[in-house]
């Protein structure tokens, strides 16, 4: 057993420092601050676990059948002391990690507008997010930069220390969004409509992909995301509008047919309201909108609660 | 006919076609072949030595809760081997697939190993190893003479057999789920999966899940109604109050699994929208109700495993079990709170904040009575005289194992940790560290406890130790390097990797499946050995590990009424209780025991549920709707039945009596 200890304090370590752990080494704001959380979180529980392990084994070993030396007490089965000791000793671990849960899940709730780029960076009053509409289609992912007019199939790319929003949807299935290096993942799920706000801070290119099963080509449903200086970003995006023609309802009706290990695509412009049109499942020609079958709806209920708190609710009474 | 009348064919056969058969699978060919090879071994030397009136009258009709829980194991550890040879396959695809290698494994193939290999883990091993465990020594420790409703018994077991089937059968005609092991919509609809492998999944756990649910009433009502007089809630053996939280919650949580996949056929079958993407379907609901079924399930399984482990260390330390009331509160309190958990499935599908916060807390306190549990178990060993036997080695193994586990469950809780973590190889550790380090530990060390009891002499401790240690072993070695790929952000049910300097790291995950399969390996060989040394391994006295529980004062294997009089209880410990009082076994005073009688319609039903369901999975309407009316013409007959029951004599008991005294 001692041995098998060992071997896995040693695995903690390479994990801890190891170079590919890239949840331990992230690039963005967000991810590095869930980096520290699982740490924090792991030392306090270390600070209860290891004792029990350690002790478990010295009880075990101390009081075998061959040891007559140790104190024997058949009938020993309660001590007030004792029972006190074993169910506070827990409890206040949890009353510790539960308060940093309860602090950490809404500072770093992915809705939550970013108030820093980094540690001691403050967020300027006046910063306009980057938007990216992102969309998992079968196997491929499709972002699509309204600000820029701009559609990338299987790249993504981000000034450094922007704040990027993303809006997420997928066209057939449930697909999870991660960049590790970035910040954690987020479901994109069709019909519905999730939120990511997060922040790159250093340049360099990063494994993004899809978390969730999705089907034959999903192991293929892989990207890569460059973070970038504002600079390469503008040349990145003049490039990228060069490469290609419109992404409109029709194009997007052939982009959304399952493939696998597609190659980067680019489209030069987008038809406008196409991400609306994906999100409410009306790209079809004659298709009614979702958002537009809720309007005939009496206003009230989940439509409301969007409305003043957009937290408050369940992912699917949220529409656009 | 079929050519003239294509109808006709179509009513009976549905769209089961001879392209349904995966010839073009070589894999699955050689597997077929070899399953048929050994399946005409064992019926023929069932055969030659004229088993089948035997295994007939005195196991597949039996309604001894005895007999029934050593069928369950058996069908569990059948199962064990066809769902370890799933993760074989897997560790195997992925140790190759990486960079330009695509492994051997296409993914229509891939996708359903995983899938099966997490529905027959769950479904068709740990659940019917728990229930068979639950069912053989639970009416023994209450002193009783056998489960509340025996023949429902006998029911729920063949219909668990009935859905195992289904599932297998998917192996060679059509195909099963490519969907992960809990089927999320909008991918298990329609649209996205069209073939018949969701379907079989579907039945196969409806009609396994009939079985797990009456056998939920069966337990609760014997336990609650049929304990020996003096045995009070708070005298009960700890097992037993494991088994009661633990059918508790499947009484309240597997109708909701039926329910779920009851919508789901819905939309399959007749094109409802409850879950699709389109049409007003809602997959969030989905996902929250098989989330509902599917935390207390983790607890269904684990609950009974902390049974066996108080009972082992309490009996292998020779002392009573430390804080007994503690522990009872702490598996009640568990049983509460683990429907208050579920949401924590599913943070990353965008719930707020506070949800997420809510969710993630009430996840958390779990691990109050759980790590009081463990506090408990180590103080039983204070102040102990601990006999390392194997079920002692595997209470140690699953201290330290499951500390571990319980430890990451409780990082995973932490909603922006899990953020990064969802889905990850680090979840996939973290639960095998759970489900294998508690669950199959437990049951491991059950199996080696109790196995003298169910057959008068003990499992090899040599071979018993070989296993062991190949499994603990196996366990960190498949699984210590999944936490850290999980850190490296890789997610699960991949078929292919694309960064070649993970492989290693696969590598060593593949080495312990290896080791973990050496392991079964020397279980099987460990049984084999027994069965041959099975003089030298005899015990005589009924009570081989100086027990402290009721099952430990009738004799091994019990008489099939387990016993004589009617225990007097007095005592958590009763039995070292009556030990202690010197009690004696009585000689006289017999009279004549009242005892259920065997009967078939279990059997009968179980091979029209499996009709049924293959019937229904390949659209065959006729032969489903025909098989469907019979189910209810045999259940309704078997309700006028009044031939249900015969006693034991006198002279019968006092003869069976003494033989156990004069041994």
């Amino acid at each position: 057993m001692k041995a098998l200890r060992g071997l896995l304090l040693l695995a903690l370590v390479l994990a801890l420092t190891g170079c590919h752990t890239v949840l331990m080494s992230p690039s963005g704001d967000l991810a590095l601050q869930q980096r520290n959380l699982i740490i924090i979180a792991l030392v306090l529980m270390l600070l209860i676990v290891v004792p029990v392990i350690v002790t478990a084994l010295v009880f075990a070993w101390h009081y075998r059948a061959s040891n007559q030396k140790a104190h024997y007490d058949p009938e020993w089965d309660h001590s007030t002391i004792v029972e006190l000791m074993i169910w506070s000793a827990p409890l206040l671990i949890i009353i510790a990690l539960g308060a940093v849960t309860w602090v950490s899940s809404h500072k770093l709730d992915p809705y939550r507008p970013l108030d820093r780029l980094g540690p001691g960076r403050v967020v300027a009053v006046d910063t306009k997010p980057l938007e990216v509409d992102v969309v998992a289609l079968d196997w491929k992912w499709l972002f699509i930069y309204p600000e820029q007019n701009l559609a990338v199939v299987n790249e993504l790319a981000a000034p450094v220390d922007r704040p990027i929003h993303f809006n997420l949807t997928a066209s057939t299935v449930m697909n999870s969004f991660f960049i590790p290096a970035l910040a954690g993942q987020i479901y994109a799920m069709p019909g519905m409509q999730t939120t990511l706000q997060a922040v790159i801070n250093k340049p360099g290119d990063y494994w993004g992909f899809s978390a969730n099963y999705s089907g034959a080509g999903f192991s293929y449903m892989n990207f890569t995301f460059h973070g970038m200086s504002e600079d390469d970003f503008a040349k990145w995006v003049a490039h990228a509008k060069s490469g290609g023609g419109t992404l409109d309802h029709a194009e997007y009706a052939k982009l959304e047919a399952p493939s696998e290990r597609e190659p980067v695509r680019y489209y030069g412009s987008v038809a406008p309201g196409l991400y609306a049109s994906i999100l409410n499942r009306c790209v079809q020609p004659g298709a009614g909108c979702m958002n537009m079958l809720r309007m005939s709806e009496p206003p009230g209920g989940a439509e409301a609660a969007t409305s003043s708190d957009n937290h408050a609710v369940m992912p699917m009474a949220r529409p656009q | 006919m079929t050519l003239q009348h294509p109808d006709l064919a179509k009513l009976i056969f549905g769209r089961l076609t001879w392209d349904s058969i995966p010839y073009h699978e070589p894999i699955l060919i050689v597997t077929f072949i070899g399953v048929a090879i050994a399946g005409i071994a064992v019926l023929g030397l069932v055969t030659y030595f004229k088993l089948w009136g035997y295994l007939w009258r005195e196991w597949f009709t039996s309604v001894d809760h005895k007999k029934i829980g050593i069928m369950y194991i058996v069908l569990s550890l059948v199962m064990l081997l066809r769902g370890f040879a799933d993760a074989l396959m897997m560790r195997a695809q992925q140790a190759v697939a990486f960079g330009p290698h695509e492994g051997y494994l296409p993914a229509e193939h891939y996708d359903q190993i995983f899938t099966a290999h997490g529905t027959i883990m769950i479904f068709f091993v740990a659940m019917p190893m728990i229930t068979g465990l639950i069912n053989y020594v639970m009416p023994l420790q209450i002193g009783s003479r056998d489960v509340a409703f025996p023949f429902l018994n006998n029911f729920s077991f063949w219909m668990t057999v009935s859905g195992a089937l289904l599932v297998m059968t998917s192996l060679f005609i059509g195909e099963f789920a490519r969907t992960g092991w809990l089927a999320y919509p909008p991918l298990s609809e329609l649209s996205s999966s069209p073939d018949s492998g969701v379907d079989y999944w579907i039945w196969g756990l409806q009609i396994a899940g009939v079985g797990t649910t009456l056998s939920g009433i069966n337990m609760i009502a014997t336990i609650v109604k049929m304990r020996a007089p003096g045995m009070t809630m708070m005298k009960m053996p700890i097992f037993t109050w494991t088994a009661l939280c633990a059918n508790v919650l499947i009484v309240a949580a597997f109708p909701v699994l039926t329910a779920t996949l009851a919508l789901l056929a819905l939309d399959r079958y007749a094109g409802t929208h409850f879950f699709t993407a389109d049409g007003g379907g809602n997959m969030m609901m989905y996902i929250n109700l098989i989330w509902v079924w599917g935390h207390p399930e983790v607890y269904i399984l684990v609950l009974p495993a902390f049974g066996v482990f108080s009972e082992v260390t309490s009996t292998f330390s020779r002392k009573r079990l430390f804080g007994y009331a503690s522990m009872v509160y702490a598996t009640v309190v568990i049983t509460v709170l683990s429907y208050l958990v579920w949401l924590h499935h599913f943070f990353t599908m965008g719930s707020g904040a506070s949800v997420n916060a809510f969710f993630g807390i009430t996840t958390m306190i779990i691990s109050i009575p759980t790590g009081a549990k463990i506090f408990n178990w180590m103080f039983t060993m204070y102040r102990g005289r601990i006999v390392f036997d194997v079920p002692m080695l595997w209470v140690v193994a699953f201290i330290v194992t499951f500390a571990i586990g319980g430890m990451t469950g409780v990082l995973l809780a932490v909603p922006p940790a899990d953020f990064s973590l969802h889905n990850s190889l680090f979840l996939i550790a973290h639960f095998h560290n759970v489900i294998i380090g508690g669950v199959l530990f437990g049951m491991f060390a059950g199996i080696n406890y109790w196995f003298p009891k169910a057959f008068g002499f003990r499992l090899d401790p040599f071979w018993g130790k070989v296993s062991f240690w190949f499994w603990v072993v196996g366990f960190y070695f498949a699984f210590m390097p999944l936490y850290l790929l999980g850190l490296m952000g890789v997610t699960r049910r991949l078929r292919h990797i694309d960064d070649p300097s993970l492989q290693i790291w696969f590598e060593i995950a593949a080495f312990g499946a290896v080791l973990i399969l050496l392991g079964i390996v020397a279980m099987l060989i460990q049984f084999a050995v027994s069965i041959m040394r099975r003089d030298q391994l005899r015990d005589t006295t009924g009570d081989l590990w100086h027990g402290r529980t009721l099952e430990w004062s009738t004799s091994s294997p019990p008489p099939p009424y387990n016993f004589a009089f009617t225990p007097q209880v007095h005592d958590v410990d009763t039995w070292w209780q009556m030990k202690q009082h010197n009690w004696r076994r009585p000689v006289e005073g017999f009279v004549p025991i009242h005892m259920p009688k065997n009967t078939g319609t279990g059997v009968y039903l179980s091979v029209l549920s499996f009709i049924f369901g293959f019937a229904i999975v390949w659209y065959m309407w006729l032969i489903a709707a025909v098989s469907f009316v019979a189910l209810l013409a045999v259940a309704i007959h078997h309700t006028f039945n009044y031939d249900r029951d015969y006693y034991i004599p006198a002279d019968e008991v006092r003869r069976v009596e003494a033989a156990h005294a004069g041994a």
